[in-house]
């Protein structure tokens, strides 16, 4: 007898969506509907869909939704939680979304200990727009709009979220993965899903950067923008939890 | 209910609660500091009640957006900068037709401008609160009073249009105390929000609360759905007031909020000089009651248009007489109040047949 071992989580909508090839968008999104499924979650979900790639996430899922304005998706979530503290709430934001134009919207989420979950998509550039130069664009990294590479004396560095974030006294659950690999990804899986347990128990603000390829803006096949994670961004972007409830933060 | 004496910008605060409000988001801006003050002591002891002072007005208004895609009713207040900051929210909220009350205590502008009482965000208001093809219904109370029963008006308002409200006062209106009485409004009867992003279970479309529309018949249609309501607010929701419009008289003043108020002494005053002057003011600023000021202005020679601007609704007081009557304007503004002498003044001038002052 045949067993099914892998299938489309009920809280993934049965659509195509209009991701890239070898973008992590799309594995995010997976991983974030099976984190859905396991807690039993989906009918009491609201997501919130940034401006960015992901725009049209609310496409993607079988959950309500709201579709933000640009950087505004922790203040929309903000609105619908303090609203609704039963429902359970998330933001997915891409990284000019969030350390950008939104620096403010998060900042202050974070600090005022929301309780609902945001999924951030680092993946160095803007992607919807065409690949421009963004808040977290590499040293050196060429864009359409740092056609020389990012000018670190010109523009600054670039903007390290978790760090940011966990140094505000407020509780909250702050971690940085990477979807680069499968081993990466299967903890990607974990920190999430320990981001929706806390929002569930009501625990604390949560958050989850996933360092994430953009192949296409990056200019690169699937597999080189893979190993551009593990090469380029990993030494500047260390990997962990930067900050748990109970307090023991432990890198990994 | 017994009258009790309050500022207008408290009356305000608690009839929102009255209709039933349970969430405001705001950051603090003089005129208006009155209506968060209030509502951060009277909110928590509201059951599901919630007070956030939001780290900007740009948070405050997208707060807004997802409390009211929940479909709870929410309210925010601020004066001119704040609004400006809000803009981007109410496009939003307009376009995904949610239902919120926005409060603007107009101060002198632009920029920074000032903190005193002003009408020189009509424009905005009416015409400019934010990109894309929408407008909102907007109320102009002259009262503390009336303030009170707009803002609960406001609500079941936003809720029939799905549509953001905007309750237009000015410094004046907020500081102001006069006595106030919480009428217990008889209940509206108001469509479900089944549209609202409450969780998807299976028995109804999921619910997705947006105004991205990629495909242009789309996006088209749902500027025509919206234009529609307007249309339905132009039909069914015009309100406004006369005074002294009964007899004859030369001269017809238009005038709202604040500036109908020190207008209506201006005629009182005249009265006993043996002179009739009509006024006309109106109360729902969009839409227009272009037709009712028309009909009015008819008994008139000389329509005067006076506004603590330097003409703003002149505008729509234009397209109202669509050229039948000849106006004449006074404005101050940055603050200045005009006085009941200087408008009795001009009123003198206009009657002999001169213009009125220009500054
Ligand atoms: C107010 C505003 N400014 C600019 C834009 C244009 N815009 C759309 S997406 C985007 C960048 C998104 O990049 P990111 O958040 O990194 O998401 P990604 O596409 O990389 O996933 C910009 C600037 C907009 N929609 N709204
Ligand atoms: S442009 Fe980049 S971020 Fe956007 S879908 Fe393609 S690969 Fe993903
Ligand atoms: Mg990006």
């Amino acid at each position: 007898m045949s067993k099914v071992v892998f299938k489309r989580p009920k809280a993934l909508a049965d659509v195509v969506t209009h991701y890239c090839p070898g973008c992590s968008h799309g594995i995010v999104h997976r991983i974030v509907a099976e984190c859905i499924d396991e807690l039993g979650i989906q009918e009491r979900t609201v997501g919130v869909a940034p401006v960015g790639c992901s725009v049209l996430a609310y496409n993607y899922f079988n959950v309500d939704f709201f579709e933000a304005s640009h950087g505004r998706a922790p203040a929309v979530a903000t609105g619908a939680k303090r609203a609704r503290p039963d429902l359970i709430v998330f933001a997915y934001q891409g990284d000019g979304d969030l350390a950008s134009i939104g620096m403010a919207e998060i900042v202050h989420a974070c600090n005022r200990g929301e309780k609902f979950t945001v999924i951030f998509i680092n993946n160095t550039v803007y992607g919807m727009t065409g690949g421009q130069m963004a808040p977290t664009t590499m040293p050196g990294q060429v864009t359409t709009t740092s056609p020389y590479g990012r000018d670190v004396n010109q523009i600054g560095w670039p903007i390290r979220m978790c760090e940011l974030l966990s140094s505000l006294k407020t509780d909250g659950f702050i971690a940085r993965t990477s979807a680069h690999s499968p081993a990466e990804i299967i903890k990607t899986k974990k920190a999430i899903k320990k981001a929706f347990e806390l929002q569930v128990a009501n625990r604390c603000f949560t958050f989850v950067e996933v360092l994430s390829t953009c192949p296409t803006n990056w200019g690169m096949m699937p597999i080189q923008a893979q190993k551009r994670i593990e090469e380029e961004l990993l030494p500047y972007y260390p990997l962990g939890v930067f900050k748990s409830p109970n307090g023991d933060a432990s890198k990994s | 209910m017994a009258k009790v004496l309050m500022k207008g910008n408290e009356a305000l605060a608690e009839a929102a609660i009255m209709a039933g409000c349970k969430l405001f988001f705001g950051y603090p801006i003089t005129p208006q500091n009155e209506i968060p003050e209030y509502l951060s002591r009277r909110l928590p002891q509201v059951d599901g009640g919630c007070y956030l002072q939001a780290e900007s007005e740009v948070a405050a208004a997208n707060m807004l957006y997802g409390a009211a895609g929940v479909g709870e009713r929410v309210l925010t207040s601020s004066s001119g900068p704040g609004i400006s900051l809000m803009s981007e929210g109410l496009s939003y909220i307009a376009g995904a037709q949610l239902p919120v009350v926005v409060v603007n205590m107009v101060r002198g502008g632009p920029g920074l401008g000032g903190i005193l009482p002003a009408q020189s965000d009509y424009y905005q208001a009416t015409r400019g609160l934010g990109h894309g093809d929408f407008r909102v219904l907007v109320l102009a109370p002259s009262t503390v009073q009336e303030a009170a029963d707009l803002v609960m008006d406001a609500f079941d308002l936003a809720d029939k249009y799905r549509s953001p409200v905007m309750v237009l006062g000015d410094g004046l209106i907020g500081q102001m105390m006069e006595p106030v009485e919480f009428k217990k409004k008889e209940k509206v009867e108001l469509p479900p929000k089944t549209w609202a992003a409450t969780g998807y279970k299976g028995d109804r479309e999921r619910s997705i609360i947006n105004s991205l529309y990629l495909d242009p018949l789309e996006l088209e249609e749902n500027s025509w759905r919206l234009k529609a309501r307007y249309d339905a607010m132009g039909r069914d929701e015009l309100r406004w007031e006369l005074t002294n419009c009964e007899g004859d008289y030369d001269v017809l003043i238009t005038a709202y909020g604040s500036t109908a108020r020190i207008c209506k002494t201006v005629i009182e005053t005249l009265k006993k000089q043996g002179i009739s002057v009509g006024l006309f003011r109106p109360i729902t600023l969009f839409p227009y009651p272009y037709k009712q000021l028309r009909d009015a202005a008819q008994k008139a020679k000389t329509v005067f248009c006076v506004e603590m601007s330097t003409g703003q609704m002149l505008d729509d007081v234009k397209l109202a007489l669509e050229g039948s009557r000849p106006t004449q304007f006074y404005g101050r503004t940055g603050g200045i109040i005009p006085t009941p002498d200087e408008i009795i003044g001009q009123i003198e001038k206009i009657l002999k047949g001169e213009e009125v002052d220009k500054r």
